[in-house]
């Protein structure tokens, strides 16, 4: 592959251009659900694009005595990551030859550089509501990983044992979606609350609470930082459920692949509308205790062949 | 400022809500303006949790000896361009407490104001006027 080539796929297409901009079209959905459910009107389509491009002409304020170099760390990061975890989805879809071994593993690092970004410029912008966000961050990270990471390991199993994304999904062309069998539905079920808690959505937006820490480690970003915050969400609500069905749902390379996706996207709009938030201690044993074990059972299952 | 951006500003008002002593009834009244009822997300405009990311501060109550600075604190914690809307007679001039020992004075003495919405309290109807308002005078 040229340089040349990578550029244009990690800047345009599937990379950060593409990927922002139905990401944030995906935000308006949501905003747009969210405001049927509540009887609203709701805001027109352009509001998320309206929002980047006023983020763009402000102001950004460095907070005194910070290093900047880290407070902009922060926002970069992640940013950085899903650019190229989309790189990567569509091209192990489109593509399955280009699979390496252990792209399933970088993509997990992948996924984890956004809430160290968040957690990086929330302990840098030197305010005490956003160190209390940004180890509300760490913890529900912690929280959430650990089912996260057995299920995986669970789809690794049914999946003959290969580590390589393109070959799982090879595998379930071949033999059939995981999703349609006993361990399947129950790491649909995790995956599901995963996505809902790496979103950082009710009733998982613990860490940054507007009502009672003020947007947590957000609340000192402004203009430029703050909007590549907002795009990184955004991206992850496009990339988050495209994992969910490559892994579990058989690929995203025919034109079901879209209903799939709404679906999903519908669910996770409905759970963060019907749910008040939870504190973290009560998400660390939800996480923990009900997922974890929930987990075990799956790959158990799976071990069985079920 | 190009029209394109200015566009992004218009269509995107983001406010942060500073209660300068108010008596609350200003502050309910723009509550009452997120409901579902006014629903002002229409219009893309959020209320938000930190001056930083605000683009309207609305400012409600008479200023006094101890509310002065904080409010100016907040006003240059804002990122520019920010707008300033008084909600409510005090602001606009110091209503009936303006023989008050405590009261350092109108609104326009300290900081930028942008539009200044009358009533006592105004309206929700009023209040979207006023944003709509102040968004026209930007250039
Ligand atoms: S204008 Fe009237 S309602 Fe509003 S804060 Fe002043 S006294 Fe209260």
């Amino acid at each position: 592959m040229n340089i040349l080539e990578f550029l244009f796929n990690y800047l345009v297409f599937p990379g950060f251009l593409f990927t922002a901009i139905i990401g944030m079209f995906l935000t308006w959905i949501d905003r747009k659900v969210t405001a049927r459910i509540q009887m609203r009107v709701g805001p027109p389509w352009y509001q998320p694009y309206a929002d980047f491009l006023k983020l763009l002409i402000k102001e950004t304020i460095i907070p005194e005595g910070t290093s900047s170099v880290l407070f902009y760390l922060g926002p970069l990061l992640g940013l950085i990551a899903m650019s190229l975890l989309a790189v990567m989805l569509f091209k192990m879809n489109f593509a399955p030859k280009t699979t390496f071994v252990g792209d399933l593993i970088v993509m997990i690092y992948l996924l984890a550089l956004p809430p160290i970004g968040v957690i990086i410029g929330g302990s840098a912008s030197r305010n005490p509501l956003a160190s209390v966000g940004a180890s509300r961050e760490m913890t529900q990270y912690f929280a959430y990983e650990l089912p996260f990471l057995i299920t995986l390991a669970g789809i690794v199993l049914k999946a003959g044992g290969t580590i390589k994304f393109g070959d799982i999904i090879q595998y379930q062309q071949m033999h059939g979606p995981f999703l349609y069998s006993i361990s399947g539905i129950i790491f649909g079920l995790i995956f599901l609350f995963v996505i809902q808690a790496k979103l950082g959505f009710v009733p998982f937006d613990i860490p940054e609470a507007e009502q009672e820490i003020m947007a947590g480690p957000y609340i000192e970003y402004s203009g430029v930082a703050l909007g590549l915050y907002k795009i990184t969400r955004a991206m992850m609500l496009f990339l988050l459920p495209l994992f969910m069905i490559s892994l579990l749902w058989g690929g995203i390379g025919d034109w079901w692949a879209i209903l799939k996706f709404l679906l999903i996207l519908g669910l996770v709009i409905l759970i963060k509308n019907t749910n008040p938030r939870l504190r973290i201690d009560q998400t660390l044993k939800f996480f923990w205790l009900f997922m974890g074990i929930l987990a075990i059972v799956g790959v158990v299952l799976a071990l069985k062949g079920f | 400022m190009g029209n394109f951006k200015l566009w992004g500003l218009k269509k995107s008002p983001w406010v942060f809500h500073v209660a300068a002593a108010s008596c609350n009834n200003c502050d309910i009244e723009i509550l009452d303006v997120l409901t579902p009822r006014w629903d002002v997300e229409r219009f893309g405009i959020v209320l938000v949790g930190s001056p930083r990311h605000a683009d309207a501060l609305l400012v409600t109550g008479v200023l006094n000896r101890k509310s002065l600075p904080r409010v100016l604190r907040v006003y240059e914690e804002t990122p520019k361009p920010c707008l300033v809307i008084g909600v409510g007679t005090c602001t606009c001039h110091c209503h009936m407490f303006e023989k008050s020992y405590n009261v350092v004075g109108p609104y326009d003495k300290h900081l930028p104001i942008d539009v200044y919405i009358p009533g006592c309290p105004p309206k929700p109807e009023a209040i979207i006027m006023g944003v709509v308002k102040a968004l026209q005078r930007l250039k």
